[in-house]
């Protein structure tokens, strides 16, 4: 599983990345985080807002800071 | 009916109670020596405004962040490829207020927008709306100077916008964009839609992050507010910034670019000075030229715009605010 944190320039992108490991730390599959805060990246996936959340190439969230919990889920829901 | 209009104005959104409460308590600790001498008075208006400015920001963005929800970026670039011509600048401007969005993602919309194919004209008449026509700020510009006045700032304010927006795109100083915004596809997004739960976590979360984003802006604002309430005469201000000086407007507009503040800490500075006398008209300029010209977010509009876009970009805003000032200055009295 690939999981993106998009966004670097505000603190709730920052925020957003930090949830994002500590989410994927509790799922066990925190090698697969990445972040990326280029902003021509991030449009290349369709994202205008961030902080965004992509999975294995999927946007699941954009414009909005997720907690660990939310992204927990996420990842889960995409599992099954 | 006006009786009613008058007391929702009055007493619901200014809060006059407020102030009357707040009176009588100074009045009641520190005796009315105290409560009826300037810094009394001072106190006063810096409690009364600072509870009340807290009180609209909360009610106010959770409703505004309520409607926003329906509106990400994504969907109001699709919304947007559907029109052309000046109904395209029209809803731009309209949308521009509703479309939530913090200062680092105005790049990436401007970007968006213009892989999408929208035209310059639209993309700018969304940018110059988006700062300038807030719905929280209508509701708080009615607090102070009555609905006729918040909903006249609204009108000039999207009518700013869509000219803004025209101009630069009929003059071809549209075509002044930096090369790499358009190497790119546009990718259209399947928005998810939320459920009314998720939009009201959405709408609380707003509050509380805006409260504490504001929060100095706000502090700093009615502390002007209070100054200028009580402390600097009057006829001073009246002589500068009153409708009788043919260059307030001006000197409002140059005053007012530089400046960063959000519509928030704007609010009470506009509030102290109209009661001193100061224009309406400008008042307004000073508040629209401190919201929509600002140094951090002409800074973020350089990585995407030539210079030759960036001044006149400038320029015409400019112009804009002053033709809107003086026009309120001259027919100002039609609404106090």
């Amino acid at each position: 599983m690939k999981i993106q944190a998009l966004g670097g320039c505000c603190k709730k992108s920052m925020q957003n990345y930090q949830n994002t490991m500590d989410a994927a730390k509790e799922c066990g599959i925190e090698e697969s985080v990445e972040q990326i805060s280029d902003t021509n990246e991030i449009l290349k996936l369709g994202v205008m807002a961030t902080p965004g959340l992509v999975i294995d190439g999927k946007v699941v969230s954009s414009g909005k800071l997720l907690s660990v919990g939310q992204i927990v889920e996420l990842i889960n829901k995409h599992k099954a | 009916m006006s009786d009613v209009l008058g007391f929702i104005t009055n007493e619901i959104l200014a809060m006059k109670w407020l102030n009357r409460l707040v009176g009588e308590l100074l009045n009641f600790l520190f005796g009315s020596e105290f409560a009826g001498g300037k810094w009394g008075l001072s106190l006063q208006f810096f409690i009364y405004d600072f509870i009340k400015i807290g009180i609209l920001l909360c009610v106010l963005i959770f409703i505004v962040s309520y409607i926003q929800s329906f509106f990400p970026p994504e969907r109001t670039k699709k919304i947007l490829g559907k029109f052309k011509g000046v109904r395209a600048n029209t809803i731009g401007a309209l949308l521009g207020t509703l479309t939530p969005f913090c200062s680092c993602s105005s790049i990436p919309i401007f970007i968006g927008f213009t892989r999408a194919g929208l035209s310059s004209g639209v993309t700018f008449s969304f940018l110059i709306s988006s700062p300038l026509v807030d719905l929280g700020a209508l509701i708080l510009l009615a607090s102070i100077f009555g609905f006729e006045v918040a909903i006249a700032y609204v009108i000039v304010g999207l009518v700013l916008a869509v000219l803004g927006g025209s101009i630069i795109e009929v003059s071809g100083l549209g075509n002044y964009i930096e090369g790499f915004v358009f190497d790119g596809a546009n990718v259209d997004l399947e928005v998810e839609s939320l459920t009314t739960k998720e939009r009201m976590t959405y709408a609380l979360d707003q509050v509380k992050d805006t409260y504490k984003k504001v929060f100095w802006y706000i502090v700093i604002g009615v502390g002007f507010g209070s100054l200028i309430h009580n402390w600097i005469p009057g006829a001073w201000i009246e002589s500068v910034l009153g409708k009788d000086n043919p260059f307030s407007v001006l000197i409002a507009v140059l005053v007012g670019a530089p400046i960063y503040a959000d519509i928030f800490g704007t609010i009470p500075i506009a509030e102290a000075l109209f009661n001193k006398g100061a224009g309406l008209g400008t008042i307004l300029a000073f508040m629209m030229s401190v919201t929509t010209l600002s140094i951090p977010s002409l800074i973020m509009l350089k990585r995407v715009v030539k210079t030759k876009l960036l001044v006149w970009f400038i320029v015409i805003v400019m112009i804009g605010i002053i033709i809107i000032g003086y026009l309120f200055n001259f027919i100002g009295y039609i609404f106090i």
